[in-house]
């Protein structure tokens, strides 16, 4: 069985898939960001942050670091050839006007409708909601990378959000641990499914319904044991 | 007009209690921190600050809510400073939150002339509650007012002797929205540089938006 760890940087090599060359791609917080370390090869993304830089660069060795060059993370980040740096308010217009191709993003529910809830849970006062919102609605592809199942065992695809939304019927993909979904005319369909894995059993991980692509893809997506 | 110079402790003088006042910055990266300290030593308060966030628990605008300076706080992103959330329960802060893009316009819109815009952002969503929805060709989109502050408290990297601006890396990002969108701009700078220095082109905040510029 790999670690949480390992599950995290399986469904980041998978979500890295979906990407094509050239895409203009918005990567988000946790697993997403994960992503651009199996970007495959021949396949070359740049990447926009919303805080105000296209073409980011790698992570600089910490005596590099430029506490004025980050991402939206704070991270610190570098400078490649034809980096840009722009306001946020164009920032957020390459969102909305539909400039970036792909966001890869995290999520705490989808909706088998394509509802995305990702900014907060009830009972707890969440005092942010960033740019999360401005992303999803804008990307011309939504690629959701999470766990399939919260850490208590719920399913986090659901016939209907229970949490907060942060957009209605944006996401274009699903992916987790076990298995891929894309939405097809608003319907969510089963195209990929992990070898370690049955239907039963993806099926009992799953409330939301769904539609099963013919044939289903099966593939290896762990080397060792997953048992 | 050109821009005037004057130290921090000049410029924030011009800030009056009960005031609403804009302060750049993306987390700590562009905030204009020399501002942000004058006005602590000053006796104004119950200010309302519009900003992405409210700085790390006594860093950059945490100062200010510290010291109980902040009645009301508009922006996006609080998460990162626990004492706007402990202060939001205790009923001490008031809190509206936006989604970054939003904020973002209608801060532009604020500097522009335009008193309201239609954006996709947000709709469906509790964000939008109360707001007038409206559908274009088919989608949503959240009616959403501009935003102006009596006072711009920005940090850009070089100003000219005519107050024109440039900024530094990922520090420009609310920066030039903010200075557009304020009655009176006040730009903290590294370094002023002579008239015609500046690559014309390159100029990212033109003077007629700047009035004070303040260094070290």
């Amino acid at each position: 069985m790999p670690t949480e760890e390992q599950i995290r940087h399986i469904i980041a090599r998978r979500a890295a898939l979906e990407l094509n060359d050239g895409d203009v791609v918005n990567l988000g917080i946790g697993i997403p960001s994960l992503v651009n370390n199996y970007v495959p090869p021949g396949v070359r993304i740049h990447l926009h942050s919303e805080n105000g830089i296209l073409e980011v660069g790698p992570s600089p060795s910490p005596e590099k670091a430029d506490p004025n060059l980050i991402n939206a993370s704070r991270q610190p980040v570098t400078e490649l050839p034809g980096t840009s740096y722009f306001d946020s308010g164009l920032s957020f217009a390459m969102m909305r006007g539909g400039h970036i191709d792909a966001t890869v993003i995290g999520a705490l529910q989808v909706s088998e409708t394509g509802d995305i809830a990702s900014w907060a849970v009830p009972g707890k006062t969440v005092l942010g909601v960033g740019g999360a919102m401005d992303l999803v609605v804008g990307a011309k592809r939504v690629i959701v990378a999470m766990q399939h199942t919260t850490k208590e065992g719920a399913p986090k695809l659901v016939p209907r959000c229970t949490l907060p939304l942060t957009a209605k019927g944006e996401a274009d993909v699903v992916v987790t641990e076990h298995a891929v979904f894309r939405f097809r005319n608003g319907r969510l369909v089963l195209v990929e499914i992990g070898d370690h894995i049955d239907l039963d059993t993806l099926r009992r991980l799953t409330a939301a319904n769904f539609e099963m692509e013919e044939p289903l893809r099966v593939v290896s997506r762990w080397e060792g044991d997953w048992k | 007009m050109p821009a005037k110079f004057e130290t921090p402790r000049e410029a924030v003088r011009r800030i009056r209690s009960g005031a609403t006042v804009m302060v750049g910055g993306f987390g700590l990266s562009g905030v204009p921190v020399k501002l942000v300290d004058a006005l602590l030593e000053t006796p104004v308060g119950d200010l309302t600050v519009i900003s992405n966030n409210i700085g790390t628990p006594g860093g950059g605008l945490g100062k200010w809510l510290r010291a109980g300076k902040i009645k009301k706080a508009i922006g996006s992103y609080f998460t990162t400073n626990p004492d706007v959330g402990r202060a939001y329960l205790e009923g001490k802060l008031e809190v509206q939150l936006m989604p970054q893009g939003t904020f973002c316009e209608a801060i532009r819109a604020g500097g522009s002339g335009i008193a309201a815009f239609y954006t996709p952002t947000a709709a469906g969503t509790d964000l939008a509650a109360g707001k007038e929805v409206r559908e274009f060709d088919g989608k949503l989109y959240v009616l959403e007012r501009a935003l102006r502050a009596d006072v711009a408290l920005i940090k850009a990297y070089k100003a000219d002797e005519l107050g024109n601006l440039v900024y530094y890396k990922t520090a420009r990002n609310f920066n030039p929205l903010m200075a557009m969108a304020a009655d009176l701009t006040i730009a903290e700078v590294d370094e002023v540089v002579p008239a015609g220095a500046l690559d014309p082109e390159c100029i990212v905040t033109p003077h007629v938006f700047v009035d004070i510029v303040v260094t070290g």
